[in-house]
């Protein structure tokens, strides 16, 4: 197997809507697991879920995924299932009808397709409601429903479209250990989500855009460090709050070291975090600081939106 | 057997046999089709198209009861024809057409749900032929109906006069014709609307367009008028229109063809349009906002 046929691959891939640009010039090359779209309204997400999978065509570059294109529908949509944000249904259609035919359409037979329509009934939780129209859903309902048919098949890429619009905390708690435990079958996953900490906790990778552009790529740590205008935070909770603060002010790339309102830590901010990191083994290691503990304050996907697309544009 | 060998299975099963795959997608696809288009409160536009010519007959025969004389068959006869030629295949079943063949992909594009077809393992072509034969069953179904109550209501209130003209005369041999020229015309001018659903966001003007083109076409050389789906259906007519003036320009027969060339013609009509649709197919695009 080729290493294209694992991987989503965007190769100098451009969009224009007549004059308006949808996506310039984006390319990246995506393994299994759980990759996030990220940035605001009009950023490019939508078109690029929609490039991704055939709805529309790119005007320049190409797209593979697992090394099969759109123009090989059969074998492309048996690998792929895709959320949309479109929020309408087929008129007069019941849950279970909008998962069946579908699958009726791949190839399955009758029986085939009923235990395959249960089965993703059951895993979106709308096996209860399948007998109703989608007409009287709730919009969680509706947006399980199209998870419910996105997955039916057991596509090896699943893309979703902001899957957790319009669900409660428990639906969207469900959700994403679904997404998850699809991810960990080694399977691809890329979502557009504007809830950043629920994105945060859940990608191995985050794809950043704003205005059509992709402007960062990669694991979060990566693209945190890659940002080195915005000094690292790293928050040190300690017993010798003073100590650690005085120690950390003489190393050149400490910018600043606030002691936290309760003394028993710090929140050093550093342009060079390997560098603290040494200081700190040494501190400790000498018995001046007794630290409880140690973590990055600023390399969750929520810091580096802002830092990379700022808080102009709003969240998507 | 688990959901994974239920997969792998169908995959091989279609790898193995595309035809079959083809054969079962277009029999799905039409049968959902045929179901959202037929069977709806919708559709009661095309319902009235079709059916207000029988309806007519019908209070005339109720309130008109005194003109049964048998004399008057050939009369009644030459009005059907009218119906038929003048208000079916110019007006009526054109209309029915644009609605129903427009409709196929210019309606869900409006409803936004011509993504779900677009992202199942379907060819494009075989969405477009599957479609297609929805809209035709459909369209052929409710004018063969309409056009069937026309012909019993005009010969019933004739009596054993009337039984005898369709049975022992030529009324059999008129109807079947009929039927046949209205599947025929749902057959081209359903080709000519799924095509013009593809090209333009509008396909209602085009529509007018190619009425006006239906209207004049005989005033063209003959290749020209082989162009028009109403060229294939004057030769196929089994009565003629005593027409004159500027109205007989919708039934004169410029040049015979027989009507094994003109049913030939029209059904390669059709099917070269059709071929122009899967190709348009793939131009499309889900921009539901620019709709």
């Amino acid at each position: 197997m080729t290493p294209d046929a694992r991987q989503i691959v965007f190769e100098n891939v451009s969009k224009f809507y007549g004059e308006v640009l949808g996506v310039n010039k984006v390319s990246f090359s995506l393994g299994p697991g759980i990759t996030s779209l990220v940035g605001p309204n009009g950023s490019g997400k939508t078109t690029l879920m929609n490039l991704l999978t055939g709805l529309i065509r790119p005007s320049r570059g190409s797209i593979s995924v697992l090394g099969l294109t759109p123009q090989q529908p059969i074998e492309f949509f048996r690998q792929v299932g895709y959320c949309t944000q479109f929020d309408s249904f087929p008129p007069g259609t019941k849950g279970y009808d909008f998962i069946y035919w579908p699958l009726r359409l791949h190839g399955f037979a009758h029986d085939q397709a009923a235990k395959l329509t249960n089965e993703a009934l059951e895993r979106a939780g709308m096996a209860q409601m399948a007998r109703r129209k989608v007409a009287g859903y709730s919009k969680g309902m509706r947006q399980r429903i199209r998870l419910a048919q996105a997955i039916a098949h057991h596509p090896s890429v699943l893309v979703l479209d902001e899957p957790l619009n319009g669900l409660d905390p428990m639906a969207r708690a469900e959700s994403i250990a679904l997404f998850e435990a699809i991810a960990k079958q080694g399977m691809h996953v890329i979502i557009s989500s504007h809830i950043l900490e629920e994105v945060d906790r859940i990608s191995d990778r985050v794809v950043l855009m704003s205005s059509g552009y992709v402007v960062a790529e990669g694991q979060i740590r990566e693209v945190r460090r890659e940002v080195r205008e915005h000094p690292m935070q790293i928050l040190v909770r300690c017993s010798n709050a003073a100590r650690l603060a005085g120690a950390a002010f003489e190393l050149d790339h400490v910018v600043e070291a606030k002691i936290l309102d309760d003394g028993r830590g710090v929140l050093v901010r550093t342009r060079d975090a390997e560098q603290f990191y040494l200081l700190l083994n040494k501190i400790v290691s000498g018995g001046l600081v007794e630290v409880d503990a140690v973590a990055p304050a600023d390399d969750d996907v929520n810091s580096i939106y802002q830092y990379l697309i700022g808080s102009d544009g709003g969240p998507a | 057997m688990s959901a994974q060998d239920l997969v792998a299975r169908a995959q091989k099963w279609s790898k193995e046999q595309p035809w079959r795959l083809f054969g079962s997608q277009i029999s799905i696809l039409v049968r959902n089709e045929v179901r959202r288009n037929l069977f709806t409160r919708r559709r009661i536009g095309i319902y009235l198209l079709a059916f207000i010519p029988a309806l007519i007959i019908l209070i005339d025969d109720i309130f008109g009861r005194s003109s049964i004389d048998p004399a008057q068959i050939e009369s009644k006869t030459q009005v059907l024809a009218g119906i038929v030629q003048l208000y079916y295949f110019r007006l009526g079943i054109f209309f029915a057409c644009m609605a129903i063949f427009t409709w196929l992909f210019r309606g869900e594009m409006v409803e936004r749900t011509l993504h779900y077809q677009f992202l199942v393992p379907v060819r494009r072509e075989v969405l477009v032929i599957g479609k297609f034969l929805a809209g035709a069953i459909v369209a052929i179904a409710l004018f063969e109906t309409a056009i069937l109550a026309c012909f019993s209501l005009t010969y019933s209130r004739f009596g054993s006069a009337g039984k005898s003209y369709v049975f022992d005369g030529p009324g059999l041999g008129q109807l079947w014709s009929y039927l046949l020229v209205t599947a025929l015309a749902c057959l081209g001018y359903g080709s000519v609307f799924l095509a013009l659903s593809l090209l333009f966001k509008n396909p209602i003007i085009p529509g007018v367009v190619i009425m006006g083109w239906e209207a004049i076409a005989p005033i063209f050389p003959s290749w020209a008028q082989m162009l028009s789906v109403t060229f294939y259906l004057k030769h196929l007519c089994p009565v003629s229109l005593p027409i004159t003036g500027p109205l007989a320009i919708f039934t004169v027969v410029a040049e015979p063809v027989s009507p094994l060339i003109a049913v030939l013609g029209l059904v390669c009509l059709s099917i070269a349009i059709v071929a122009l649709s899967c190709f348009l197919i793939h131009r499309v695009e889900i921009t539901y906002t620019a709709e």
